[in-house]
């Protein structure tokens, strides 16, 4: 059993990184886009200090979703997916597997940018052992919620805004815990309470949505 | 016993059949009740002391918001069933009931935003049980959205009932994080278990409307399933002698 | 646990199909089938392909599905492996619905589907390498002899975008040499082959049959050598 689901590590590593720029595209995005709102709302520093837990946020949300849509892609229009389904080992095991392993890549390099992106807006430095502790236990949930909605989607052509659709409502939980993690840092109060329930979620999701990804990728494969 | 009724609900002439008795009542019921609590709401219930006749619009804003969030878990049922014992109706009722309750959520809103106009002064107010609502709505549009992409008619079912679980599952945690951030917000108007503030003269009008829609909400979904009953099975013999039966000059080709 | 368990089954059947077909001396009365449709519909997109259907495989038997393009040659196949579910009728195996047992049947089935399942980023040798640890775990020296039998001997290494189509498919037919199954359930296996690969593959599919192995596949392509218990399906016969 270890030894497989290694080799399905090694898999996917090798195929993240023979293609970088399916690595590189949503950490750009994820910049690009917490540098818009400067652009947008004015570069008071005062005002940016405040928005920045928000804004990092919705960043950090969309760029995890971006990278989303193509997570069963190529493994449903190759035929790799059918191999998974017709193999004897549990499907669920394997998306696990599979999905977490595109987070701790890809994932990890958004937390490590983050504190970059955040110090551009303001952010005090004490806040960013909060930004990086809550975003290392939010973006594994964004990663598994997503998930589902990649294998309801993965067999239509054009997934990616439908994906954003049924998935951004579910992301809400993270999104409110984990900015109001941040903004309790900002005004000098205990973030734990936040911390806390986002890794709740986190198991919480971990704990139950290999079942729906797997049951979401039999009804793709079988259309 | 029970599980043989439960197999003939799945078989779809029996439904067509035993739907087409109990519609009549249940319609009836359905008008009855509105018009009823209607009347009695907007015209002989008595002006709340805080709120005016403003207030008069709970009678339908409030049964529209238990609609649906009812019509949700609804959704979820039906999927769960439909996953669970592959019951062809289940996936019929799934996709009949989710436009019928994003109808009822764009209900609650609006009156909910009419509502705030003179109780708070703005058209919208980020509260908290109207930005679950508004969240409900997205939720709805989602299910909807991913059951018009498949175009494979069973996947599309199957598909939907994952995300109505899924959804299901989200709401309560969606809910409590949506009120943790906003708890400005006043204390739920209705609820069943504890007896409510209202006066009888104001709450029995709004028991009857709640009802009354829950009559409406059946009579809508039922139609719309025995439409698409029709629809799916219009190859059998049975829907054939139908239509020959209801409409006898058209010939089905 | 998967790595000792992989190994046994197909020595189990070797052994349960040989011993079935000499019991059946030939005569065709008391044989059982290993692989049954029964009563099978495809209806795909509101249009039935084709109506139950009957099917029964028996060890030792090759079945080739033919019909003209889009009589659902690839959905019956899809539904023999369990991918698909039928609209009404039943996939059994070993006298179990597939649905109800696919662990146990995954490891005594190879599925080559119309796309193979191979990723043009990976290597032949590295596509092998997890396709065997997914179904049958296989030494490295084994994948090594796989690619060798289909020819691609010097090619481990290049990644499968640089292949030909015609090699890309011969690296899919390399698990038929690699994992030790008994039903080989291949769409258009001969798509893209030279003459000298379609020779090699036709014989390798009529030596697994004599074995006692069970094969279905799809294909417009006529066959030149067929194994004794070779038979035709002809899915217009059963279209609606």
């Amino acid at each position: 059993m270890t030894g497989f689901v290694r080799s399905l590590v090694l898999r996917e590593a090798r195929l993240l990184f023979r293609r970088p720029a399916e690595l590189v595209n949503p950490l750009i995005f994820f910049a690009l886009v917490v540098a818009l709102f400067p652009l947008a709302v004015g570069p008071q520093a005062e005002l940016l200090r405040e928005l920045s837990p928000g804004l990092i946020w919705v960043a950090a949300l969309l760029a995890v979703l971006l990278s989303l849509d193509g997570l069963f892609r190529s493994d449903y229009e190759d035929g790799s997916l059918e191999q998974w389904m017709l193999s004897p080992r549990p499907l669920a095991v394997l998306v696990l597997a599979k999905v977490l392993t595109h987070w701790v890549i890809s994932g990890l390099a958004l937390v490590l940018l983050s504190p970059v992106l955040a110090l551009m807006l303001g952010l005090p430095s004490q806040c960013l052992g909060t930004l990086i502790l809550s975003l290392l236990l939010g973006t594994p949930t964004l990663s598994l919620l997503g998930a589902i909605g990649a294998a309801l989607t993965v067999g239509l052509r054009r997934g990616g805004l439908l994906l954003a659709l049924l998935i951004l409502p579910l992301y809400i939980p993270v999104l409110i815990l984990g900015s109001g993690a941040l903004q309790a840092s900002l005004q000098g109060m205990s973030s734990s309470g936040q911390l806390l329930w986002l890794g709740s979620l986190a198991v919480l999701t971990l704990t139950l949505s290999p079942f729906a990804i797997s049951a979401g990728l039999r009804i793709s494969v079988g259309e | 016993m029970t599980w043989t009724l439960f197999h003939k609900l799945g078989s779809p002439k029996w439904f067509y059949e035993i739907s087409s008795r109990w519609l009549p009542g249940l319609a009836c019921a359905a008008v009855l009740l509105l018009v009823t609590g209607t009347v009695w709401g907007l015209v002989f219930a008595p002006e709340d002391y805080q709120q005016g006749n403003s207030f008069r619009i709970i009678y339908i804003h409030v049964p529209a918001a238990f609609l649906a969030q009812s019509g949700y878990i609804f959704l979820a049922v039906a999927g769960l069933i439909s996953l669970v014992w592959k019951m062809k109706l289940a996936d019929v009722a799934l996709q009949a009931a989710a436009p019928v309750g994003a109808w009822m959520t764009v209900l609650a809103l609006v009156t909910g935003s009419i509502w705030g106009k003179p109780t708070w002064g703005t058209w919208w107010v980020w509260d908290a049980r109207l930005t679950s609502m508004l969240i409900l709505l997205f939720l709805y549009f989602g299910v909807i959205a991913l059951g018009q992409a498949i175009t494979n008619r069973d996947s599309a079912a199957k598909a939907c009932s994952v995300l109505a679980l899924v959804g299901v599952v989200n709401i309560p945690i969606i809910k409590y994080s949506v009120e943790w951030w906003n708890t400005l917000h006043q204390p739920a108007t209705f609820t069943l278990t504890r007896k409510p503030a209202m006066p009888a003269e104001m709450w029995l009008p709004l028991l009857i409307m709640v009802v009354g829609f829950y009559c409406f909400f059946a009579v809508v979904v039922l139609m719309r399933m025995r439409l698409a009953v029709l629809q799916r099975e219009s190859r059998t013999a049975w829907v054939k002698a139908e239509i020959e039966r209801t409409m006898p000059k058209r010939t089905l080709r | 646990m998967y790595n000792a368990a992989g190994k046994r089954p197909f020595t189990v059947f070797l052994i349960t199909a040989v011993s079935s077909s000499t019991l059946c001396n030939g005569g065709r009365a008391v044989t059982f089938p290993l692989l049954e449709a029964r009563a099978l519909t495809c209806e795909r997109d509101q249009r039935v392909l084709f109506e139950h259907l009957d099917l029964r495989v028996e060890a030792g038997e090759m079945v080739q599905v033919a019909g003209p393009n889009g009589s659902g040659k690839t959905s019956l196949l899809r539904l023999l492996a369990g991918l698909m579910s039928p609209t009404a009728g039943e996939v059994q195996w070993r006298g179990r619905a597939v649905t109800a047992q696919r662990h146990s049947m995954a490891r005594e089935l190879v599925w080559i589907g119309h796309r193979a399942g191979l990723k043009e980023l990976l290597s032949p040798e590295e596509n092998l390498a997890w396709w065997s640890a997914l179904h049958h775990p296989a030494a490295r020296r084994s994948i090594g002899e796989a690619l060798d039998a289909v020819g691609l001997r010097g090619f481990e290494d290049v990644p499968c975008y640089m292949l030909s189509a015609g090699q890309q498919r011969r690296v899919a037919l390399a698990r038929l040499y690699l994992a030790p199954s008994s039903l080989w359930l291949l769409d258009e296996p001969f798509t893209a082959l030279d003459r000298d690969a379609v020779e090699q593959l036709e014989a390798h599919l009529a030596i697994h049959c004599e074995r006692g192995g069970l094969v279905v596949f799809t294909t417009h392509h006529r066959l030149e050598k067929q194994p004794s218990r070779y038979r035709q399906l002809d899915l217009a016969a059963w279209a609606a």
